[in-house]
């Protein structure tokens, strides 16, 4: 058995897998949360404007896109995996299971809620990235950067839009509710003291960046 | 035996083997005494079925004291039933109203086959071990007490974990099949002392690779393990299994 060879391939090595990947999309979503939020303090969308140019241009940032979509797919593959796997490791269903006496559903529903957000992502991405990435945003505004917020106006005139974006974000927040503190248990970092400010950190980070991104396409519906 | 006042229906696992399919079957018992462990309830049981000349539930057991880790029931969706911190033969009928339907499954995970009715067999959990849960000195004489000073707080911590009857809990309940608790407490109590020190990087390369070979599934910390084991081992154990397996792999020159 060689040692590193077949450290991600082990029950515990995909987990670490699951973790790394899932506490860098975390740090994505902070810089994301970020920068959008810039839509609430300018409704020409100068400022949003400005700063996707500035993730558009900035050569850091490109690379790090292409390691957020590696990463994307190794979580989503790997989640995949790890969920097939669990259930061939239970052929036989308990006639009764009271699962929620001993842990809370969204624990138990990663693989569903992971899926709900992967079709978000598909619906997302085409909305926005390929736009801006390859298919080109039609309009400049009047700093003469390319209109992405524009774009955005245009596709929260659709109320379904709106209710899709903010579903998928209780299923975010839900994720996260589990996955936050469970990516600190699973790198190995159990500990009296600061496990119960993980937890409440991650109570607080689940509901807050969620909560933002859901009030983003209900701000631009609304023409605030 | 007409001891008590309790009259129960069960739905039970009936099983003949570990190929045959099986099915839920519903019995009745009367008079069962509030004061009875479940598993004298299911002795009075079996006692009816053998004067009626019907086979017998089988089940495991053996202590009946809580220390074997032998009897494995599956009780109203729950592992050893709706109590926290008590093994099946350790759950009294008291826990239970005149007149409930109890459902009664045996452990369910692939690398727990079903013998019979409710017995699986557990011998996963022994290769487990055989693969590393041990250490590879002779003891010889006893020693004089603290002759190897341990602090408290890690004896503490290796006494915790050393607590583990090698139930099945975990995994019966887990929604994985996983048998990361397990495990990790098989681990711990020995990375936690000094005599566990020289095959430490070995030991959890070895027993992770027989885990998983077993086929118990991948651990994704739902926490129902902890809640539902009889002994009380805590989540602490896998991440301290965690942080082993990543210095085994990542860093130590022991190989597995
Ligand atoms: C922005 C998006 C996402 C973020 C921030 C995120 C975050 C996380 C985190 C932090 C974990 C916990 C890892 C651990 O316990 O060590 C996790 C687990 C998981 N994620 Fe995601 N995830 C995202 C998207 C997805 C998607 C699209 C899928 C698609 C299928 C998915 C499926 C899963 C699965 C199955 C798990 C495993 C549950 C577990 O091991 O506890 N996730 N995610
Ligand atoms: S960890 Fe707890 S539930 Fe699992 S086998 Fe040991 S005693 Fe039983
Ligand atoms: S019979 Fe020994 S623990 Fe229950």
């Amino acid at each position: 058995m060689g040692s590193i060879a077949n450290a991600f391939s082990s029950s515990i090595g995909k987990k670490l897998i699951m973790g790394l990947t899932g506490l860098f999309l975390i740090s994505f979503l902070v810089i994301h949360c970020f920068l959008n939020s810039f839509v609430f303090f300018d409704n020409t969308g100068v400022l949003f404007n400005e700063g996707a140019h500035f993730m558009a241009t900035n050569w850091i940032i490109r690379a790090m896109e292409i390691v957020l979509m590696l990463g994307l797919m190794l979580h989503i593959v790997q989640g995949a995996r790890l969920t097939f796997e669990n259930q061939a490791a239970r052929p036989e269903k308990y006639a009764y299971n009271n699962g929620n006496a001993n842990s809370k559903w969204y624990s138990r529903s990663m693989g569903l809620l992971g899926t709900l957000l992967l079709i978000f992502l598909i619906v997302h991405l085409s909305q926005f990235w390929t736009v801006s990435r390859f298919t080109g945003i039609p309009t400049v505004d009047s700093a003469g950067h390319e209109d992405l917020y524009a774009v955005m106006k245009e596709t929260f005139k659709n109320i379904w839009f709106v209710v899709l974006y903010v579903l998928s974000m209780i299923s975010l927040a839900y994720h996260l509710l589990h996955g936050f503190a469970s990516t600190f248990q699973t790198l190995g970092w159990n500990h009296k003291k600061y496990t119960p400010i993980i937890k409440a950190v991650g109570v607080w980070f689940s509901i807050l960046i969620p909560l933002i991104f859901a009030a983003m396409p209900v701000w631009i519906y609304l023409g605030l | 035996m007409s001891i008590g006042n309790m009259n129960l229906t069960l739905k039970v696992w009936r099983q003949k083997s570990t190929k045959d399919k099986g099915k839920m079957v519903d019995y009745k018992v009367a008079n069962i005494s509030p004061d009875m462990s479940f598993l004298e309830m299911f002795d009075v049981l079996n006692e009816d079925l053998i004067t009626k000349g019907d086979e017998p539930i089988v089940f495991d057991h053996d202590c009946r004291e809580g220390i074997c880790g032998m009897c494995s029931m599956f009780i109203n969706g729950r592992p050893h039933g709706p109590k926290d911190a008590v093994t099946t033969c350790q759950l009294h009928m008291r826990s239970f109203k005149d007149g409930d339907t109890i459902v009664v499954e045996p452990w369910r995970a692939k690398a727990f086959p079903v013998i019979k009715d409710l017995t699986v067999d557990r011998s996963a959990f022994d290769r487990v071990i055989a693969a590393g849960g041990f250490i590879s000195v002779n003891t010889g004489n006893a020693q004089d007490a603290n002759n190897l000073p341990i602090p408290k707080a890690q004896a503490d911590a290796a006494f915790e974990a050393a607590a583990c009857i090698g139930c099945g809990a975990c995994v019966a309940t887990c929604k994985n099949a996983s048998a990361m608790l397990f495990v990790s407490a098989k681990i711990s109590q020995l990375a936690l002392l000094p005599q566990g020190q020289p095959e430490r990087y070995k030991r959890v390369q070895n027993m992770v690779a027989q885990m998983d070979a077993e086929g118990f599934g991948n651990c994704t910390n739902t926490g129902a393990c902890e809640a539902e084991c009889p002994k009380g081992i805590s989540l602490e154990n896998i991440a301290r299994m965690n942080r082993d397996y990543y210095s085994a792999k990542f860093i130590s020159e022991e190989e597995g």
